[in-house]
């Protein structure tokens, strides 16, 4: 008997570790996730986008730069630290959401 | 001309970078400062400044300035480094070269911010910092292409290595002999986004024509956090850690502080064999040895517990411990940079609370502060230590843990509860409706503590504490010595002395209010001085002790105690400390960073009134079961 440790992914990420296919978003992206970026693209939230914007692309997340997500926290799988390029930066996953990526194999 | 009118005042160069590039390192390698160092970003809040004198003879104000990311400021201490790269620094001539260190073994965001800065044309020289780590690693970095991409001077240095500053010291010679007028930058404006992805894009192109990533990159870091950051794992670790640095500082230091009471006593009755019975034998005996030797034995506890937060700092532990606790933080309203400066407080609040302008959104930055003074700084360690050691059985649990140690793991724990307690209620009623502002930090690669580094910290703490004791607590001590001693009991007098002294009124007449908290006219004596520092309360009993019994044998303070207060009275003096606002320093740093005596007092008084409200519940309680 394998015990299942999907209840510790967000509702939408167990999904997808089922049908490997290219998640949508970051914020949605299941443990041991690789990509590229392909936009930033913030929703209003607790930032004006403009800001949230500028500060992920301070931190890095750039059009075509490679992401991998690391690891994350117990409680509902947040926040996520992410390897960005060769730096390793923690967000929630509700900010990492404006960041867009394709899934690289 | 330009050369002989540059020579004949002091130049001066500012370091600026990203968090965490080591340039606090450098800083102190080039002025044989002694800035805190550590392995997180975001630990110099404010500039500092050193001098320096250059291979060619120039005398140079070298600037330490906070990390940043960018110029755009978006916290307190962010605004500092800004204003000082656009020579906006209220009352400074700009810098006459700004020395923008970057880390080697992370070019990537280092390049970004020479390029924001190359813009505001300043003249500047890029040091690629940490040059041991990165050829260590096996990158090659092509530092002649990075100069000409760039168009500024490069130049490689290790900070934390004897002599890996020589040719950062001649570039900076170098620069500093071209003729210039220092002058405030023009024509600068905040980048928005996209002038920011464009600026990145430029720097990782110029990354990639100039820099060879090895084949197999830093794999310590990452098997590391496998395990450090793994969701339960980590979790129990982190809470394992804070654990054992609990129980170290009630075990560890035992055999020390054994041996520095035993040399106070001796001391003391040294000092009783020289001098005539007197007011000044008592003075010496009861005010000098009694009541500051009772602080100093603690040096050691306060010296462990710096131990464990010094090398957590320096191994890049701490940023590990804001992610992991960033949901609980974020459950009790508290942003999750907020855990740093709340681990910083178990040394000392004030430290905590500068470290607090990392903290972009003022309304974050404001409930860290109003919480940051419950977390339990090592001046609580003295009153906790004593009442723990006279009225808590020094038993094991279990056959591991000591009870004593497990009691002060509570106490702990109880600051820990109630600061999260207060900022949900903060968060509830003070600061309504404000949506949670994002977390995002950045983990460093871990390092190994630097031996030097870690003594140093160590020393630096142990001074601080010593000079407390020959300040602050001894002025405390001769005010509470005199009240105690005069007037001088008339004669025939029945009770003991100190019954007739100033002391004894001012604490009767406290007797009211404090009776309900149970609390004797001996603590409410120590409770007002214990106002400048927590540790003066400690050191006023034991000059208050050592006067009501100076008839009988010296006895140590500790048993002196068990002999007079009931465990309920015990109980509700520890009660207190986990909440009262008994540090002077605090309250005026608290005014200062929050810029209001509005918050300051909204600070004393929400800690007073859950200080006397937890004193009463516990000490009623512990009558109702029998302990009174
Ligand atoms: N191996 C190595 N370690 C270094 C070097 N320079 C700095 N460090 C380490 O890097 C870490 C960060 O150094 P700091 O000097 O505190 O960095 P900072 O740039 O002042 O950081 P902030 O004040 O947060 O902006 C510390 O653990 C240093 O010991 C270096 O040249 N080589
Ligand atoms: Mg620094």
């Amino acid at each position: 008997m394998s015990i299942s440790t999907d209840w510790l992914l967000p509702p939408g990420a167990a999904a997808m570790t089922i049908k490997r296919s290219a998640p949508a978003d970051l914020g949605a992206a299941p443990l041991g996730f690789r990509g590229r970026i392909r936009a930033v693209n913030p929703i209003a939230g607790s930032l004006p986008p403009e800001e949230l914007e500028r500060r992920l692309v301070e931190l890095g997340f750039v059009e075509g730069a490679m992401v991998e997500l690391l690891h994350q926290g117990l409680f509902g799988a947040d926040p996520i630290a992410v390897r960005v390029d060769g730096v390793t930066i923690a967000l929630r996953r509700r900010e990492a959401a404006a960041v867009l990526v394709e899934a690289a194999d | 001309m330009n050369e002989i009118r540059s020579l004949s005042r002091d130049q001066r160069v500012a370091l600026v970078g990203r968090p965490n590039c080591g340039k606090t390192a450098l800083f102190n390698a080039l002025t044989g400062s002694r800035q805190k160092v550590a392995n997180y970003p975001g630990v110099t809040v404010e500039r500092k400044e050193g001098a320096l004198a250059t291979p060619a003879g120039r005398q140079v104000k070298l600037l330490d300035l906070p990390g940043t990311y960018s110029l755009r400021a978006r916290s307190p201490d962010e605004v500092v480094t800004r204003d000082a790269v656009l020579g906006r620094l209220a009352g400074e001539t700009p810098p006459d070269l700004f020395v923008c260190v970057g880390d080697a073994t992370n070019l990537r965001l280092c390049l970004r911010l020479v390029l924001e800065i190359k813009r505001t044309g300043q003249p500047m020289v890029f040091a690629l910092n940490m040059f041991d780590i990165a050829r260590h690693r096996g990158m090659s970095i092509d530092v002649a292409r990075l100069e000409a991409e760039l168009g500024v001077p490069v130049v490689t240095s290790v900070a934390v290595r004897r002599g890996g500053t020589a040719a950062l010291l001649a570039k900076v010679d170098e620069a500093l002999a071209a003729p210039h007028t220092p002058h405030a930058a023009e024509g600068w404006s905040e980048p928005d986004a996209a002038g920011v992805r464009r600026l990145q894009k430029e720097a990782d192109r110029i990354l990639r024509a100039a820099v060879q990533h090895p084949e197999a990159p830093d794999t310590v870091t990452a098997r590391l956090d496998k395990v450090l950051l793994h969701p339960v794992a980590g979790l129990a670790i982190l809470l394992a850690v804070l654990f054992l640095m609990f129980q170290a500082v009630f075990t560890w230091a035992a055999p020390v502080m054994e041996l520095i009471k035993g040399g106070f006593d001796a001391l003391g009755l040294w000092v009783g064999t020289l001098l005539p019975e007197g007011l000044l034998l008592s003075f010496i005996q009861n005010g000098l040895i009694a009541g500051v030797g009772s602080v100093l034995v603690f040096l050691p506890q306060i010296l462990v517990l710096f131990l464990f937060i010094l090398l957590l700092e320096d191994f890049g532990y701490m940023s590990r411990a804001a992610f992991l606790m960033d949901k609980i933080m974020g459950g009790a309203g508290l942003h999750g940079r907020a855990f740093i400066p709340l681990l910083s407080s178990f040394a000392c609040a004030i430290p905590g609370i500068m470290s607090t302008r990392v903290i972009d959104s003022r309304r974050d930055r404001l409930a860290t502060i109003l919480v940051a003074p419950l977390m339990t700084c090592s001046a609580r360690i003295p009153v906790y230590t004593l009442i723990i050691g006279a009225f808590i059985p020094d038993r094991s649990v279990g056959g591991v843990f000591s009870l004593q140690g497990l009691v002060m793991f509570g106490l702990y724990t109880a600051g820990i509860a109630s600061a999260l307690g207060v900022s949900f209620l903060l968060k509830k009623f003070v600061f309504q409706g404000a949506p949670p502002e994002p977390f995002m930090l950045e983990l460093p690669d871990y390092k190994r503590p630097d031996a030097r580094n870690v003594l140093m910290g160590l020393y630096q703490r142990g001074l601080i504490f010593l000079k407390r004791a020959g300040t602050t607590i001894l002025a405390m001590m001769c005010v509470i010595w005199v009240l105690a001693s005069v007037p001088r009991p008339p004669e025939g007098a029945t009770q003991p002395a100190i019954e007739y002294s100033l002391a004894a009124k001012i604490g009767h007449a406290m007797e009211p209010i404090i009776a309900p908290i149970g609390f004797n006219w001996q603590i409410g004596v120590a409770l007002i001085p214990g106002m400048a520092a927590r540790e003066v309360a400690v050191a006023s009993l034991g000059t208050v002790y050592a006067i009501e019994n100076a008839e009988e044998e010296p006895a140590e303070l500790g048993s002196a105690l068990a002999g007079k207060w009931s465990i309920a009275t015990a109980l509700a003096l520890l009660a207190w400390y986990v909440f009262a606002p008994q540090c002077a320093s605090t309250l005026v740093v608290v005014r200062r960073e929050t810029g209001s005596l509005g918050w300051m007092w909204f600070l004393f008084g929400y800690m007073l009134a859950l200080a006397y409200a937890a004193a009463f519940v516990t000490y009623q309680g512990a009558v109702l079961l029998g302990l009174g």
